[in-house]
């Protein structure tokens, strides 16, 4: 429900568009907070692979999520060139490594594509929508509540 | 205008004020019986008659009728008619723990317990009895504002002295519903009232400001009349309204003689009056005079400190916003040393300003939390009445520095704990009333409730005078429920800890107090919780002691910074026995690849921290390394292998759990000045978990 697709029926939306690799993603602007280049972080004992750690975002503790690494396309290596997109959910701040913030983006509904059923892929689980953007590219709206680090079922 | 559920909400807060004033009260009056304070017992009426007026308006029916009675009684005392005795003490002091929990029940909107209340309400019956009060039934009638004037319809003599009145409420009267048409219908029954509203201090609507009231009264009143009467009149409102009464001259000419000691009264006022209208005088005087000293502050009456109530959570912010300004400002020194400039230039010392003024902030807004602890004292005395009631001993408890200031949360933590162990020790510390007087002991036990301050911990004591600790019966227990191996040579400190193990339970047979499966175990691990300690000494015929040592706030710590494995993180200071540079003689592997150190003839594990955290090895292997001895509350020993010590400095708490979930042999996490994210080490939880496995410790964190 935390998804665009929900939200925007019926209306035009903003939303937030970056790239992982070679695939465009985007989350609905209503969760950004802000965006801000990447620090080094402060490592977490035992955490799970995609949590780069901690960072002191104003007095908070707030963890980083490689969304690369949690939708299964590779760890990333961060440099300064990478960015963290601080969302906040259910009251949760976290951070999401990413490669550049390319653009912000107006979508209406009828861009709004149901995410196709495939088998034995994990990352749709991630994936609320898709958005036909007019240029051609594809964003692939994402579900922040399973990305979230406390998210249902995530937690170890 | 504020909801009902708002009213309702303060309501309940007033009602904890009153209760606390109850309790207080009551407690003056327990503690001497016979010469008490008539005043005392006003303050108490007042407190409950205050609680049963705000009762009524929320429809809180239960409550009401038994702060009625109760209300019954205490006037039969304050006039009286009913003479106070033992009996009746300890009745009104049950009465005022039903009435607690009746507004508790009321707030949280759970039945009250009937059992209870129905005992005391007929106590209280018996007692109100023959007062004709008992059978009118209460019910509370919303005063409807009536705007015709107010005629006066007491008889019209006008003989008699005049009483002028002058009434000036205070913002508060109107907040707890107090209507002041309704007292001047009072007065104008106890004779002829002569009412002028006195606007002078009535704001233009444009500053308009519904809590600070401007309009004033002024009322004469002929009659003969008591000037009690007219006291009595202003009765619940004397300390949230400025009430002067003073005995003018007559209304004819004529004069009456007035009686001797109403004419020292009336001297008496009209001094007390005079200084008044002079320091009114002076601030249109100073005005004008430019460095004339300001008019002193209105006083409040009778003593007591202004106070506002503010939501914790704008607390929380501010010390988090200092927190920052902290950490910012350890950043900019850093930045300017890089810069090399001069530690004597303008920049470095007006930082320095920067940092006194910001740790002075820190410890205002700390100030602010702290609350002294005697609402928890207040607590105990009714545990420690309810325990003595079921037991059947004898005992009083002594309090001690109740005005020991703690960290908020820190005191709403510590009532279950505190709770549990003045049970315990009347329960098991106290002996038999037979035993105590074999003893030579007076048959009442004492349990000694002390707080205070000491070297930036409090130190809270609970003591009783009982027969200290069987060890030898501990022992045997600890033995029996395989606690401890048979034969363990153990210290007597030794034994009196086995009482923290948990398990233990010294009663043999379970009574309903103490020992119902939850032992001092739970205690330990409560006050842990909040970051202290808690020991035991006991001393054999003359009592058992249990300490326990708190941190001020739970916002601050002290710790050392530790790095290992390229990380930095913070270990809390109350843990670390001692810091050693082991000689590689001193270690000593075991299995295959556990190790300990030799120190002061005691073998200790070590536990690696870089493999604990499953951390890159970058330097050297831990035998160059630093030792850092900790000691758990338990009592356990641990070697925590680092790189490097790099500092000891108090550290401002951060959770994690905020924005993440609880990590194993983390705590919680702080912010250096050079604004990384530093983690605080749980020693406890390390060590716990380094013994439940005797694997290496690391396999049973991997998350």
């Amino acid at each position: 429900m935390l998804g665009i697709s929900a939200d925007i029926q019926g209306s035009r939306r903003e939303v937030v568009a970056f790239r992982l690799g070679e695939q465009d993603f985007c989350i609905d602007i209503g969760y950004v907070r802000e965006i801000r280049g990447w620090t080094p972080t402060t490592v977490i004992p035992h955490a799970e692979p995609h949590i780069k750690g901690v960072i002191n975002l104003r007095g908070s503790v707030v963890a980083v999520v490689d969304l690369s690494a949690r939708l299964s396309l590779g760890e990333t290596t961060p440099s300064p060139r990478h960015v963290v997109i601080i969302v906040s959910v259910n009251n949760q701040i976290v951070g999401l490594l990413a490669e550049v913030v390319s653009d912000i983006l107006s979508v209406t509904p009828d861009m709004v594509k149901p995410v196709p059923e495939q088998v034995g892929e994990g990352s749709q689980d991630f994936i609320s929508a898709i958005m036909t953007m007019p240029d051609g590219r594809m964003l692939r709206a994402l579900e922040l509540t399973h990305i979230l680090p406390m998210g249902s079922g995530i937690v170890p | 205008m504020a909801s009902l559920d708002t009213l309702r909400v303060s309501f309940f807060q007033e009602c904890e004020d009153l209760l606390d004033r109850l309790a207080d009260g009551l407690r003056q009056l327990a503690a001497d019986p016979v010469n008490y304070d008539i005043e005392t017992v006003h303050a108490v009426f007042r407190a409950v008659h205050s609680i049963k007026g705000g009762g009524g308006a929320f429809g809180l029916d239960d409550l009401v009728g038994f702060a009625h009675l109760y209300e019954t009684v205490l006037d039969g005392l304050r006039t009286g008619r009913t003479v106070m005795e033992d009996a009746l003490m300890q009745t009104l002091l049950r009465a005022g723990d039903v009435l607690a929990d009746l507004v508790t029940a009321a707030r949280d909107g759970v039945p009250p317990p009937a059992e209870l209340t129905a005992r005391v309400a007929t106590e209280l019956e018996q007692l109100a009895g023959g007062h004709g009060d008992k059978d009118e039934s209460f019910a509370f009638e919303p005063m409807m504002l009536s705007l015709d004037p107010i005629e006066a319809e007491a008889p019209s003599v006008s003989d008699g002295p005049r009483h002028d009145i002058y009434f000036a409420p205070q913002g508060e009267l109107y907040v707890t519903g107090n209507e002041p048409a309704g007292m001047i219908l009072a007065l104008s029954r106890l004779g002829t009232v002569q009412v002028e509203a006195d606007l002078s201090e009535v704001r233009p609507l444009a500053d308009f400001s519904p809590e600070q009231p401007g309009l004033r009264w002024r009322i004469t009143l002929d009659g003969c009349i008591e000037t009690a009467e007219i006291e009595r009149v202003f009765e619940f409102v004397e300390d949230i309204a400025q009430v002067r009464i003073n005995l003018g001259p007559p209304p004819s000419q004529e004069e009456e003689p007035t009686s001797p000691a109403e004419a020292v009264e009336e001297a008496g006022v009209a001094a007390q009056i005079q200084p008044t209208a002079e320091i009114l005088a002076l601030p249109l005087a100073a005005a004008g005079a430019r460095g004339a000293p300001a008019a002193p502050p209105p006083v409040a009456q009778d003593g007591a400190v202004a106070t506002i109530r503010v939501n914790l959570a704008r607390v929380d912010k501010l010390i988090n916003l200092i927190g920052e300004l902290v950490i910012m400002e350890a950043m900019l020194s850093q930045v300017i040393a890089k810069a090399g400039l001069d530690s004597n230039s303008e920049a470095a010392s007006g930082l320095d300003r920067i940092r006194q003024l910001a740790g002075e902030i820190q410890e205002s807004v700390m100030a602010i939390r702290a609350q002294p602890l005697r609402p928890v004292f207040q607590r105990m005395e009714r545990i420690l009445r309810e325990v003595t009631e079921a037991t059947g001993k004898k005992a009083r408890l002594v309090t001690v520095g109740e005005a020991t200031e703690v960290d908020k949360t820190v005191i709403e933590r510590l009532i279950d704990p505190l709770t549990h162990m003045i049970r315990n020790s009347v329960d098991h510390g106290l002996e038999s009333a037979a035993a105590r007087q074999a003893a030579g002991k007076p048959v009442e036990g004492t349990i000694t409730l002390s707080a205070a301050h000491r070297s930036g911990r409090v130190i809270i004591e609970v003591a009783d005078d009982g027969g200290g600790i069987d060890r030898p019966r501990v022992r045997d227990i600890a033995e029996r429920k395989g606690l401890i191996p048979t034969g363990a040579v153990l210290g007597p400190s030794d034994i009196d800890s086995l009482l923290f193990l948990p398990g233990f339970s010294s009663k043999t047979e379970v009574s309903a107090i103490s020992g119902r499966g939850v032992g001092l175990d739970v205690v330990r691990r409560e006050i842990q919780a909040l970051g202290g300690r808690v020991s035991i000494s006991s001393v054999d015929g003359a009592g058992t002691t249990f300490t326990i040592a708190l941190p001020l706030t739970l916002a601050v710590l002290e710790g050392m910074l530790l790095e290992f494995g390229g990380q930095t993180m913070v270990l809390p200071l109350s843990s670390i026995v001692e810091t050693l540079s082991p000689a590689s003689s001193t270690i000593h592997a075991l299995g295959r690849s556990n190790r300990v150190v030799l120190n002061r003839g005691e073998l200790i594990p070590i536990l690696d921290l870089v493999e604990v955290f499953d951390l890159p090895r970058l330097g050297d292997p831990p035998e160059q390394g630093v030792l850092v001895i900790i000691v758990t509350d338990a009592g356990t020993r641990a070697a925590l292998a680092v790189d490097r010590i790099l500092d000891q400095r108090q550290v401002v708490i951060k959770s994690i759990e905020d924005n993440y979930h609880a990590v194993p042999g983390i705590s919680a996490a702080t912010i250096l000045g050079d604004g990384h994210v530093a983690l605080i080490i749980d020693p406890e939880e390390l060590v716990r978990s380094a013994r439940s496995e005797h694997a290496p410790p690391l396999l049973s964190m991997k998350g």
